[in-house]
């Protein structure tokens, strides 16, 4: 599915990302956990897409499509989601007029027809329903007032009715309490597919506890320094990012 | 004519006048409204058929010596319409009259005049276009509005006069006097604008609540782009008891545009327990335009209760991002995020026009994100 070759890139000139090579296979989950600054957040932003970060080498290729080439939105109808870790707030728009509008445009890059507002309504209504969440939620301004749980339940459910091959999830669990986290996990889980493949970043274990990955990676210093099942991931939990990569944890 | 047919095609249950270069060339559904006992057509026809009205209200609420446009409004004014609602009646359609600057060199000079006796009620919309050309043209309208005790008038505008090109060439000049007139108890007048056009605009809608427990209102959004200059705001000036205003201005300007809000709630010693409540926001695209607000207040009854609200804020690359990363194009990113911005002042709009408002603000945001 992706396929991250000897990616770098900089941000103002500052290498965060060295060389890192990093393949995730269709319907595989895999968690990258990593201290502050090892360049989590740089390389879901790289990989979406977003302005300001250069890419200086390597190549990321989405099922054999050269994601670097695409604008934002492309890369988004080539199935890239993005789960942010602050989530934007847009004042005066509704979630169900935004995710209509996104819907459809991801609809229209795929040649396919766009859909009127009961047909969209009818699935969000599905999908807030799927998550066991309120309906009301549809018709509320996107984030706008939201609690830091409904904000991450929100870009679940985003998430789940866009229908992404790629989901990248930025920290997802932070600033959340355990009741929240549970019930954005298992949001994330429903979402688990054969099709779909998932990149969770993460600075704690807690998280896969409730959503398990096929694969951990230890991010430190822009590039990949180890990767192994799940039990990496309590190992890092006992010990620390220290030891791993040698260099003290933030 | 096509724009019209659009707001036509979407709300078949609208009464047309046309107005081209100051002359009123058609009004339609004109019967069914005869049969409510409302009269709906050109000033001119009214001059001749209602005299006795037309005497009575005519520059009335705009007299000829307001200010300069006002006064040669007067003094040239060929043409415009004419609204008049007798007692009791609701007026079971939108009425709508459609401004048009055909002529080169020219200037519009129309006057708009709409009576709701008592106990009435009336939604009208007014659009305005015009051609391009690269001299600049005047449009210097004149419109009074009276409503009697219980009457309401609704009088929303989309203004779409040509703005002038990417370098600030050519555009009308659009400096109208608009005002209402809350002359009977419990009356009610809203003003609601979408202003996207012109190349410069100087309008203040206002009213004046001179009836006990009158109230008056003014929404308005108002986007300019390029060279284009928006000043406008409204006043509220109140003179009856326990009478009632709210104000909600959102401000959009990109590329090198200035756009302002200059508004006056004036509180009469007799307005006791008067009330206003005023919202004004602006939102900045790019960093070489501008924002201003030049809000007056004065108060010279103490029960009196005023509040004043205003915000700045820019659209930010966070935002479109977010957007763009859900599949939007930047465009769409833009116009999403500004029509929400608008949203309390869409909310007041007729139904169908919202829709059209809505493209519209999106068609006048193309090409203004570099």
């Amino acid at each position: 599915m992706l396929k991250i070759e000897n990616l770098c890139a900089e941000i103002d000139g500052k290498k965060i990302i060295k060389n890192l090579s990093l393949s995730l296979p269709a319907g595989e989950v895999h968690a990258i956990m990593g201290p502050n600054g090892a360049g989590k957040s740089t390389l879901s932003y790289v990989l979406a897409g977003r302005d300001g970060y250069k890419v200086t080498g390597g190549s990321v290729m989405l099922e054999g499509e050269d994601l670097l080439a695409l604008a934002p939105e492309e890369r988004a109808a080539a199935g890239v989601f993005l789960a942010f870790q602050y989530p934007l707030e847009i004042p005066g728009v509704t979630n169900m007029s935004f995710l209509k509008t996104a819907l459809n445009s991801l609809r229209r890059a795929c040649g396919q027809d766009e859909l009127d507002a009961m047909q969209a309504l009818k699935i969000l209504k599905g999908k807030a329903k799927e998550l066991g969440m309120d309906a009301d939620m549809l018709k509320r301004p996107v984030n706008a007032g939201f609690s830091g749980g409904e904000k991450k339940r929100n870009e679940v459910l985003q998430m789940s009715v866009l229908e992404p091959r790629l989901c990248l999830l930025d920290e997802t669990d932070s600033g959340l309490d355990i009741d929240a986290l549970r019930i954005v996990a298992d949001g994330v889980n429903a979402l688990r597919g054969a099709q779909r493949s998932m990149l969770i970043i993460t600075h704690y274990q807690r998280l896969l506890d409730y959503i398990k990955p096929d694969c951990v990676h230890v991010l430190a210093d822009g590039r990949i320094e180890r990767s192994g099942g799940p039990e990496l991931a309590l190992e890092l939990e006992e010990k620390g990012y220290g030891k791993l990569s040698g260099k003290k944890s933030a | 004519m096509r724009e019209q047919e659009r707001l036509a095609g979407v709300a078949p249950r609208v009464a047309v006048d046309a107005v081209f270069d100051s002359v009123s060339v058609a009004t339609t559904y004109k019967k069914t409204l005869e049969e409510k006992g409302i009269i709906f057509c050109s000033l001119s026809d009214a001059v001749h058929e209602h005299p006795d009205l037309i005497k009575k209200y005519l520059g009335s609420v705009v007299g000829a010596e307001d200010n300069f446009f006002a006064a040669l409004n007067a003094a040239v004014f060929t043409d415009g319409s004419f609204v008049y609602i007798p007692k009791g009646v609701r007026c079971p359609m939108e009425l709508s009259t459609y401004f048009r600057i055909n002529a080169q060199h020219t200037g519009q000079f129309e006057r708009t005049l709409i009576v709701a006796e008592e106990d009435s009620y009336v939604s009208y919309l007014e659009g305005c276009t015009a051609p391009k050309y690269d001299d600049n043209q005047l449009h210097a309208a004149v419109v009074e509005l009276v409503a009697l005790d219980r009457a309401e008038i609704k009088y929303a505008t989309v203004q779409n006069w040509y703005p002038g090109d990417e370098q600030g060439r050519g555009g009308i000049y659009n400096f109208v006097t608009k005002r209402g007139l809350c002359k009977g108890a419990h009356s009610k007048i809203s003003w609601t604008q979408v202003e996207t056009g012109s190349a410069i605009t100087w309008k203040y809608p206002s009213c004046i609540l001179e009836g006990d427990a009158s109230s008056g209102a003014f929404y308005s959004v108002a986007i300019t782009g390029h060279h284009q200059q928006a000043d406008t705001g409204t006043k509220m000036i109140h003179l009856g008891k326990n009478t009632r205003s709210t104000i909600i201005s959102k401000g959009i300007s990109t590329g090198f545009a200035q756009n302002t809000y200059r508004g006056l709630v004036h509180v009469a010693p007799s307005a006791q327990g008067a009330y206003n409540k005023t919202q004004c926001d602006s939102l900045l695209v790019g960093n070489l335009c501008g924002a201003h607000t030049f809000p007056k207040i004065v108060s010279r009854n103490a029960s009196a209760c005023v509040e004043h609200e205003a915000t700045t804020s820019k659209i930010s690359e966070d935002q479109l991002f977010y957007c763009r990363q859900r599949g939007l194009s930047t465009e769409e990113a833009m116009a999403l995020i500004v029509n929400g911005f608008c949203r309390e002042v869409m909310q007041e709009m007729p139904m169908e026009f919202a829709v059209e408002a809505q493209k519209l603000i999106g068609i006048s945001l193309e090409g203004s994100v570099g």
